[in-house]
């Protein structure tokens, strides 16, 4: 895929020295990632590890305390329009009066502009992006009225609508049947037929190998990020999973005991960009 | 143009006032309610109490702009606070929306006495405020309600889709590039615009229900939210109307608490009769599962007897079909009739018998319950004692779809984990 517009040989996403933290508690510490176009992307960590966080930084919702992201060579804000997003099912009242085809046609309000109401055109786009979900069938449905892996598959679409080239998903498997689970799998993978990019929050280590190609493994720290032939072993797992947090932890009882706003530069356990502690 | 519909002129200012802030409570109350922000307009009127006090001192007018100008500033200031304190404190919203609440209301209160005190203060009247009173409302004041009004309706016509994403998610508004928390601001500006303008109709104090109510029951008839705001906005006019209406007609009846009441009528109203979401509906529906459940139940009773006797043409006694699940005659016989309504059953003054329609029903039933019991032994690997309960359950909720899917994936079992048969399908 080329464009005039990218910068040559530019990584899709570029995390440099990313440190976010909430009030004084660090959520994400020191991390350096880069990200190839084309790829299927696994963020994978457990719990609390600052994965959503991670997402939104790259999505500049979150301000980091230090460090910086790059899309495509380009920070997010000339990026926007390269980039969809799908938030946590979790995130919205799905009670709120409105119907699927409405949603999905929210993905085109950057492109409709201030001012203008949705066109014709317009919702006929997210008809279509329905469509390739498969629930085209709900489009006027209200979506309380829709199950899980429906209102996923609405989501889905509605990042569809933003035709992106790089799509950030926070945890598009998450609590959804074996029928929605298939179809957001076959969508990744035309995603990636026609050249996008797709990172994607994921729990399930079962399916890491079968559904990605590239894992990002984090834990407040990034502890390793690469092919997942190479990257997704279990010495990784172990180190993603394991113990070793506690170094990090013991380190933030010191912080907020010594009750300073914020964060010191260098606590001297800082890991060298990317690699593991040691 | 004549608009005073032979109401006096106070009567006529009231009818207008009252109907233009039912609509834009309606209007902005819709937001406020979906964002779950409903005591956001509770503690913006009762901020906006020291804001009339202050104008009053500061100019000496009771003149409607100065007084209007005074609320505003007042009332920016706490949601500003509210919005501040959230972002910056460790308290949750509700804290600081009852924290700015009370200490702006109780300034307000202080000035409001203080006032009182002074020479010809008593006869400034802002002790209106508190619970309003719309037969104050002058020409003049109905001018600054409409323009502001207008500006607020234009407001949210114009940034319609926006406000929308707002309402519903705002963390994606955002990574489109939309500037969500201006538009947050603009949201509450606009609020606290509607909230001043009612001030002087209903008062501080219930000014909330003008925002809440209509909203609340215009939610329960609609699943769009153009359509929620358009019917909200319609229901607060008309509680308006009402409200003016039967205090021009009955004597000493204070307007504010009469919209209140009216639109509170048409929430209850809804929350009872309203199609989807009214309780009415439930309590409907709730009762005809029950209903059906209990007729399928009859039919299998019916069918096992059957079973066991060997014969399914045969009646069986009333006092058998009570004694097997332990039900009342009166119970028995409403189920009884409802099945001889649709031929499944025939009835005798003491006996119920199956009909060969009443018979097929009632072996699909006997179907579901004994695959389910298949199912749950063959794949869940459950104890066959542990799985009749269960089935008991299922067989009420099993499509005929699903069953004979179930039936095809069990390779067509001829017999339940108790060894009795499946009934099959008969030829038609």
């Amino acid at each position: 895929m080329t464009d005039p517009q990218s910068v040559p040989g530019a990584p899709a996403i570029e995390v440099h020295d990313l440190t976010v933290a909430y009030r004084t508690q660090p959520v994400l510490w020191d991390v350096d990632l880069q990200l190839p176009e084309g790829r299927l992307i696994a963020i994978v960590g457990p719990n609390g590890a600052g994965k959503s966080t991670l997402l939104k930084a790259m999505l500049g919702l979150v301000t980091p305390v230090t460090g910086w992201v790059q899309i495509f060579g380009e920070p997010y804000a000339r990026r926007r329009s390269w980039v969809g997003y799908v938030p946590q099912r979790e995130s919205v009242d799905w009670d709120f009066p409105t119907s699927a085809l409405d949603v999905v046609t929210m993905g085109l309000y950057g492109r409709i502009g201030w001012l203008r109401r949705p066109q014709k055109h317009h919702r006929e786009t997210a008809l279509a992006c329905l469509e390739k979900v498969g629930m085209a069938d709900f489009a006027r449905r209200q979506i309380s009225q829709l199950s899980g892996g429906q209102q996923q598959r609405v989501f889905l679409a509605r990042a569809l609508a933003q035709d992106a080239r790089l799509y950030l998903m926070d945890e598009p498997f998450a609590g959804v049947d074996a029928t929605t689970e298939r179809a957001i799998l076959a969508l990744l993978q035309e995603l990636r037929a026609t050249g996008r990019t797709v990172v994607a929050v994921h729990h399930d280590l079962q399916t890491v190998a079968e559904y990605f190609d590239h894992v990002a493994l984090l834990n407040m720290r990034l502890v390793a990020a690469g092919p997942v032939a190479t990257t997704f072993t279990a010495e990784n797992l172990q180190r993603t999973y394991g113990g070793r947090l506690t170094v990090l932890t013991q380190a933030t009882e010191a912080l907020l005991q010594k009750r300073t706003a914020e964060i010191p530069p260098d606590l001297g356990v800082k890991p060298a960009g990317g690699t593991p502690w040691t | 143009m004549d608009l005073s519909f032979g109401l006096s002129y106070t009567a006529r200012n009231v009818l207008i006032g009252a109907t233009l802030l039912g609509a834009l409570g309606g209007l902005m109350g819709s937001f406020a309610l979906l964002r779950r922000q409903s005591l956001l307009g509770d503690a913006l009127a009762h901020a906006a109490l020291p804001g009339v006090c202050l104008g009053f001192l500061l100019t000496g007018s009771k003149a409607p702009l100065p007084l209007f100008a005074g609320a505003l500033v007042a009332g920016l200031l706490g949601a500003l606070l509210i919005l501040t304190t959230v972002r910056w404190s460790r308290l949750t919203e509700d804290a600081a929306i009852g924290i700015v609440l009370s200490v702006f209301f109780g300034c307000g209160i202080v000035l409001l006495t203080h006032i009182q005190k002074l020479p010809g203060g008593n006869q400034s009247g802002l002790d209106k405020y508190l619970f309003g009173q719309a037969a104050t409302l002058v020409v003049e004041d109905l001018v600054v309600m409409a323009v502001l009004g207008g500006i607020v309706a234009l407001a949210v016509l114009a940034f319609y889709k926006e406000l929308k994403l707002l309402a519903f998610d705002p963390g994606f508004g955002a990574s489109l590039g939309l500037p969500m928390k201006r538009l947050e601001v603009l949201l509450t500006l606009l609020l606290v615009v509607v909230v001043v303008v009612g001030l002087q109709t209903v008062g501080v104090v219930l000014i909330v229900a003008t925002l809440i109510t209509p909203a609340a029951a215009a939610r329960q008839w609609t699943d769009r939210l153009g359509s929620m705001v358009l019917l909200a906005a319609a229901i607060g006019a008309l509680a308006g109307v009402a409200g003016s209406l039967a205090s021009a007609v009955v004597p000493r009846l204070p307007t504010g608490p009469v919209i209140v009441l009216v639109s509170s009528c048409v929430l209850l109203t809804s929350l009872l009769f309203a199609p989807r979401r009214g309780l009415l509906q439930a309590f409907l529906r709730e009762r005809a599962v029950g209903a059906r459940i209990r007729r399928e139940n009859l039919l299998k009773d019916l069918y096992l007897q059957g079973e066991r006797s060997g014969s399914w043409t045969e009646a069986i006694s009333w006092t058998h079909l009570m004694g097997v699940r332990g039900q009342g005659s009166r119970e028995l016989d409403h189920t009884a009739r409802a099945l001889a309504d649709e031929g499944l059953v025939e009835r005798t003054d003491d006996s119920l018998r199956l009909t060969p329609d009443g018979l097929c029903a009632a072996e699909s039933m006997v179907r579901k319950h004994r695959l389910w019991e298949v199912y749950l032994t063959r794949r869940l690997e459950l104890p066959s004692d542990h799985v009749h309960r269960d089935a008991e359950a299922m067989e009420h909720a099993l499509t005929d779809r699903a069953v004979e899917a179930l039936d095809a994936l069990l390779d067509f079992p001829a017999t339940d984990p108790h060894g009795r048969a499946i009934p099959r399908r008969r030829a038609a």
